[in-house]
C-alpha cells in the first residue's frame, strides 16, 4: 500500500513538471510552428512552407538587425567577461567594507528595474554629449552584463584554495605564472558561464536597447517591437527559430565534446 | 531475560541493483546498548535508517514490541535519531531546537520548559537556551542533538556515528558521557560506528557487519577474544591471522611449528584460521621459543613497543610488548594456549558471511 | 603587483555607467524644464491617471509574484528531490527560453490565447468552456508569470538544495508530519531564496511596459507605460524621471528586504 502511494506521488510530480515545461515551452513551439505557416495570419494554419526562411535573407532590415544583435551580444559579453573577471579577482583581495560597497553598487543594474537603468543610461549619454547609436547600446549591455559575470566568477574564486596558489609560489612560480597556471583553470567554468549568461541576457534584451539606441539602429528586439502594430513578418519567426536551434545545438555540442566531464542530466 | 524490543526480520535492501543488506536478522532487547560496527559500505547506516523509517526495506519486516512498523513513516515511530552531522535546525535557537518534538505533540508550555532545562542539565549545557546553533562547537551541537532527541522520551535512541566529526579527546569524553546518559535514561541505544574502540568501550552487544551481512554478534569480550572469522579478527584490533592446521584437539600447527591450544571439535588435520593478538605474543630466548625469528622493526608507542618479528618462512609477526627487542636480534616466539583463537576457514565468501544469530 | 588594481576598470565603469546615470534621473526628477528645483514631478504621481497606473501595476505585479511563488515552490521541491544534476541542468532548462526573443515569446501568448487559438481549441476538445482573457489584466498577469517564473524558481531551487537531507529527516524523526515540516523547517530555511525570488519577480513585473503593451491590447496603462511614454512620445523627461523616482522607492524597499534576509547571497539565482 505504501508503495502505491509513492507511485501516485511520483506520477503527480511528473505531471506537475510536465505542465510547467509545457507552459514554458508552448510559446516557443508556437513560434516555431508559425515559421512554417504559409498563411501570413497568426490565427490560422495555411499549410507548410519554407518560404519565410528564404525570405529572411532578402530583408535588409532583418539582416542588419541580426548583425547588430549578434555583434552587440558577442562584444558586450566578451568585454564584460574581461572586465568582470578582473574585477572579481581584484575584489577578492579587497578589504571587507570596500568590497561590500563595490558589490552593492555593481549589482544595481541587475536588481534595478530595467526601465530605470535604460532611462538613466539614456540621460547619462545625452548629458555627456554621446550620440545614441550602436555604441551606446553596446555600452548599456556591458553595464548590465557586468554584475552577472562578477556573480558567476566570485563563488569559483572563493572555492579556489589559497594554498594551491601559495604552493605554486613556493615551488618557484612567479605570481603571474602561478595565477594563469593554478588559479585561472579553477575559475574557468565560472568565467565561461558568466560569458554565456551575459551573451544570453544581451541577446534577449529589449528594454535597455529601446532607450539607448539611436534612430535608424535596430536590434532584432527593437525591430520586432516596431513591427508589433503592423504585424510581425513571419520571416522573423523563421529567424528566431534559427537562432534558438543554433544556440541549442552549439551548447549541446559543447557539452558532449570529448574530454569534458559529463554532468548528470537525468530528469 | 527481557524479551526483544525491536526485531529485524529478513531485511534486504539494494540501491541501484547493489545489494546493501542481504536477508538480515537482528533483535535488540529492551535497555540494551547495541552497536552496529563495520567498515563504510557495510550496511550499518542503512540498517539504522530502516529502523528509523528513512529507508524502506525491499523485503522483510521491522517489528517493534511485536507490531509490524515497516510501513510507518518516521514521525509515527516511537524512536528518535541523533544524526551524523547533528542536523540541528539552523534557524532556531537551542531551546527551540529541543522543544521541536514537544511542540509538535502540543505539550503544555511549562512542561516544555521543564523538559528543556532537564535535557540541558543532562548534557551538561545548562543555560544555553538562547544560544544560536552557529555559536556552538561541534561537541556542544552533538549534545544538543542528543537533548533534542531524548526530551521526546523515545523507547529507542538511534545514533548514527554521532562522534564521527569530533576530535579524539572530545570523542573519548563523549563516550563516557553517553554511557552515563544511557544509565540515567534507561532506554535502548542502537549505535552505529566504524570505530572499534568506541564499540568496545560502550556497548553491551556489538554487531559486526560487512558487505550487508552480520559477521558476528556478541559482547565486546566475545568479539575481541573469540572472533568467529578472519574479518572480525582483523577488523577488531590488531592481530596476527595465520593459516594453520588443526592436528587434533588442543594442538594446532602454524608455520610448521606445533602450538598447544584449548580449542576442540574441529576434527583432525583440518585447515583453520588462527588469530593471535599482538599483545599475546611473548618474546623469549631463541632456544625456548616454539618458533624463532629476527626482529625487523621497532617503534616506541608509549604504553608499549610495537615490533615485527620475521620468521624464516617470511611471515611478519606483529608484537606488542613492554620489553624491547632491538632490530636484528634473534628471538623465540611463545604463545600461551588460551591466547590462541582457532576459527573455521570459510569454504567460500558466502559462507564467511552467513548471518550468525543467537 | 597589487591585485586590487584589477578591479579598477570595473570601479570606473560602475561610477560612469551606473552611479552617474542614476544621479541624472535624480537631477531631472527634481528640476523643471528651466533647471530650477521642484517637487512637482514627484507630486504628479498623485494625479488620478498616474495613481491609477501605479495602483494597477502594484496589483498585477503582486498577483503575479504570488502566483510565481505558489508555482515555483513545489516545483523547486520536486527538482531538489530528483537531485537534478547540481543545478546546471535546471538553470539550462529555465534559461533556454531566453534564446527565443522575449517579445516573440510574449506575442506567442496572443496566438495561444486567441478566441480560436490553441488553448481554446484544447479546452473545447475537453468539453470545457473557453477562456477569453486576451487584452485583459488577466493576460498581463499570465505574461508576467510566464516571463519571470524562472527568476523565482532558480533562487528557490538553489536555497532548497543547500538544506541538508538530515535536517528534514530530523523534523520527521521528531514527529512532524509533512505540513508541519513544510511550515516549520522548509519554508523558514528557504526564506532567503523566497525573498530573493519575490524581488526578482516583483521589480520587473511592477515596472514592465512591454508585457502590458503586448498582451493588454495597448489600452491598459501601467506605471511603466506612463514613464516610457514620457520619454519616447511626450518628451517630458522631468516628469518621466520624477515618476521613476517614485517607482524606485518600491525597488529600494525590495532591495533592502533582500539585504536583510539574504545577507550571504544564498538566494542568488545564478
Amino acid at each position: 500500500m505504501k508503495k502505491s502511494t509513492e507511485k501516485i506521488l511520483r506520477a503527480a510530480e511528473n505531471g506537475y513538471l510536465g505542465v510547467i515545461l509545457i507552459f514554458l515551452y508552448a510559446p516557443i513551439l508556437t513560434m516555431m510552428a508559425l515559421s512554417f505557416n504559409s498563411s501570413k495570419s497568426r490565427a490560422q494554419w495555411g499549410g507548410f512552407t519554407l518560404s519565410w526562411y528564404a525570405q529572411m535573407f532578402d530583408s535588409p532590415s532583418i539582416m542588419a538587425a541580426l548583425q547588430n544583435t549578434l555583434y552587440i551580444a558577442f562584444m558586450s559579453a566578451l568585454i564584460a567577461t574581461v572586465i568582470g573577471t578582473a574585477a572579481a579577482i581584484g575584489m577578492n583581495s579587497m578589504k571587507r567594507t570596500p568590497r561590500a560597497l563595490l558589490t552593492s553598487l555593481g549589482n544595481i543594474p541587475m536588481l534595478n528595474a530595467e526601465i530605470v537603468t535604460g532611462i538613466s543610461l539614456m540621460l547619462g549619454f545625452i548629458a555627456f554629449g554621446i550620440t545614441l547609436g550602436r555604441t551606446t547600446i553596446l555600452l548599456g549591455h556591458i553595464t548590465f552584463n557586468l554584475p552577472y559575470v562578477v556573480l558567476s566568477v566570485m563563488p569559483k574564486l572563493k572555492q579556489t584554495s589559497k594554498s594551491t596558489y601559495e604552493a605554486a609560489l613556493d615551488l618557484g612560480a612567479s605570481p603571474v605564472y602561478a595565477f594563469f597556471k593554478v588559479v585561472f583553470p579553477d575559475i574557468m567554468p565560472g568565467v565561461l558561464s558568466g560569458f554565456l549568461l551575459a551573451f544570453t541576457m544581451s541577446l534577449d534584451d529589449f528594454i535597455i536597447t529601446h532607450f539607448t539606441k539611436g534612430a535608424g539602429v535596430n536590434t532584432l528586439s527593437t525591430l520586432i517591437y516596431s513591427e508589433v502594430r503592423r504585424g510581425i513578418k513571419p520571416s522573423m519567426y523563421a529567424l528566431s527559430t534559427v537562432i534558438f536551434v543554433t544556440v541549442l545545438a552549439l551548447l549541446i555540442a559543447a557539452n558532449f565534446m570529448p574530454g569534458k566531464k559529463k554532468e548528470e542530466k537525468s530528469l | 531475560m527481557s524479551q526483544s524490543l525491536i526485531d529485524l526480520v529478513n531485511i534486504s535492501k539494494s540501491f541501484d541493483g547493489d545489494l546493501v543488506l542481504d536477508d538480515l536478522n537482528l533483535s535488540v532487547k529492551e535497555n540494551e546498548f547495541v552497536t552496529l560496527l563495520g567498515p563504510s559500505g557495510c550496511g550499518k547506516t542503512t540498517t539504522l535508517r530502516i529502523i528509523g523509517g528513512f529507508e524502506k526495506a525491499d523485503t522483510g519486516k521491522v517489528i517493534f514490541e511485536g507490531n509490524d512498523i515497516s510501513a510507518l513513516p518516521p514521525n509515527k515511530r516511537q524512536l528518535n535519531t541523533v544524526f551524523q552531522k547533528y542536523a540541528l535546525f539552523p534557524h532556531m535557537n537551542i531551546a527551540e531546537n529541543i522543544a521541536f518534538g514537544l511542540r509538535i505533540k502540543n505539550k503544555p508550555k511549562s512542561y516544555i520548559q521543564d523538559k528543556i532545562r532537564y535535557a540541558l542539565k543532562l548534557v551538561n549545557l545548562d543555560g544555553y537556551e538562547n544560544r544560536t546553533v552557529d555559536s556552538l562547537s561541534g561537541g556542544q551541537q552533538q549534545r544538543i542533538a542528543i537533548a533534542r532527541a531524548i526530551v521526546n522520551e523515545p523507547r529507542v535512541l538511534l545514533l548514527d556515528e554521532p562522534l564521527g566529526a569530533l576530535d579524539l579527546k572530545l570523542r573519548q569524553d563523549m563516550q563516557y558521557e553517553l554511557i552515563r546518559m544511557k544509565k540515567e535514561l534507561g532506554i535502548t541505544f542502537i549505535y552505529v560506528t566504524h570505530d572499534q574502540e568506541e564499540a568496545l568501550t560502550m556497548s553491551d552487544t556489538i554487531v559486526v557487519m560487512n558487505q550487508g551481512y552480520i559477521q558476528q554478534m556478541g559482547s565486546p569480550e566475545q568479539i575481541y577474544n573469540e572472533p568467529e572469522n578472519a574479518f572480525v579478527a582483523d577488523f577488531i584490533g590488531d592481530s596476527n591471522i595465520l593459516g594453520g592446521t588443526m592436528i587434533r584437539d588442543e594442538l594446532v600447527e602454524i608455520l610448521g611449528a606445533k602450538f598447544a591450544c584449548v580449542d576442540k571439535g574441529f576434527g583432525n588435520n583440518t585447515p583453520v584460521d588462527v588469530v593471535i593478538r599482538p599483545e599475546d605474543v611473548e618474546l623469549v630466548d631463541p632456544d625456548r621459543g616454539t618458533l624463532t625469528g629476527i626482529c625487523t622493526h621497532l617503534i616506541f608507542k608509549g604504553v608499549h613497543y610495537e615490533m615485527e618479528v620475521t620468521t624464516p618462512d617470511g611471515y611478519e609477526w606483529l608484537v606488542h610488548s613492554t620489553q624491547m627487542c632491538p632490530v636484528g636480534r634473534q628471538v623465540g616466539i611463545h604463545v600461551d594456549p588460551f591466547n590462541i583463537q582457532i576459527m573455521n576457514k570459510p569454504a567460500s565468501e558466502d559462507e564467511e558471511a552467513v548471518g550468525v544469530n543467537e | 603587483m597589487n591585485r586590487k588594481l584589477l578591479a579598477g576598470p570595473y570601479i570606473v565603469w560602475v561610477i560612469g555607467f551606473t552611479v552617474i546615470p542614476l544621479l541624472m534621473i535624480v537631477y531631472y526628477g527634481l528640476t523643471d524644464a528651466s533647471g530650477a528645483f521642484t517637487l512637482a514631478n514627484i507630486m504628479e504621481i498623485a494625479r488620478e491617471e498616474h495613481a491609477k497606473a501605479l495602483w494597477l501595476a502594484l496589483l498585477l505585479s503582486l498577483a503575479s509574484t504570488v502566483i510565481c511563488l505558489l508555482l515555483a515552490f513545489p516545483l523547486a521541491m520536486v527538482l531538489r528531490k530528483r537531485g537534478v544534476g547540481r543545478g546546471s541542468f535546471v538553470i539550462f532548462l529555465f534559461i533556454m527560453p531566453m534564446w527565443m526573443n522575449f517579445l516573440l515569446r510574449t506575442l506567442a501568448w496572443q496566438t495561444l490565447l486567441e478566441k480560436n487559438g490553441a488553448i481554446n481549441a484544447f479546452l473545447s476538445f475537453l468539453h470545457l468552456p473557453g477562456i477569453s482573457i486576451i487584452n485583459t489584466p488577466g493576460a498581463i498577469i499570465l505574461g508576467m508569470v510566464y516571463n519571470f517564473l524562472p527568476f523565482m524558481v532558480l533562487p528557490l531551487y538553489n536555497v532548497l538544495c543547500k538544506i541538508d537531507d538530515n535536517t528534514i529527516n530530523a523534523a520527521r524523526d521528531l514527529g512532524a508530519n509533512f505540513f508541519q515540516t513544510l511550515v516549520w523547517v522548509w519554508i523558514p530555511l528557504s526564506l532567503p531564496g523566497i525573498i530573493s525570488g519575490i524581488t526578482m519577480v516583483f521589480v520587473p513585473a511592477l515596472t514592465t511596459f512591454v508585457i502590458s503593451n503586448l498582451l493588454g491590447g495597448g489600452k491598459i496603462l501601467l506605471i511603466g507605460n506612463v514613464i516610457e511614454q514620457e520619454f519616447t512620445k511626450s518628451g517630458n523627461w522631468n516628469l518621466g524621471s520624477g515618476l521613476s523616482l517614485v517607482l524606485m522607492i518600491f525597488i529600494l524597499i525590495s532591495m533592502m528586504l533582500v539585504e536583510k534576509y539574504d545577507k550571504n547571497g544564498e538566494g542568488t539565482a545564478f
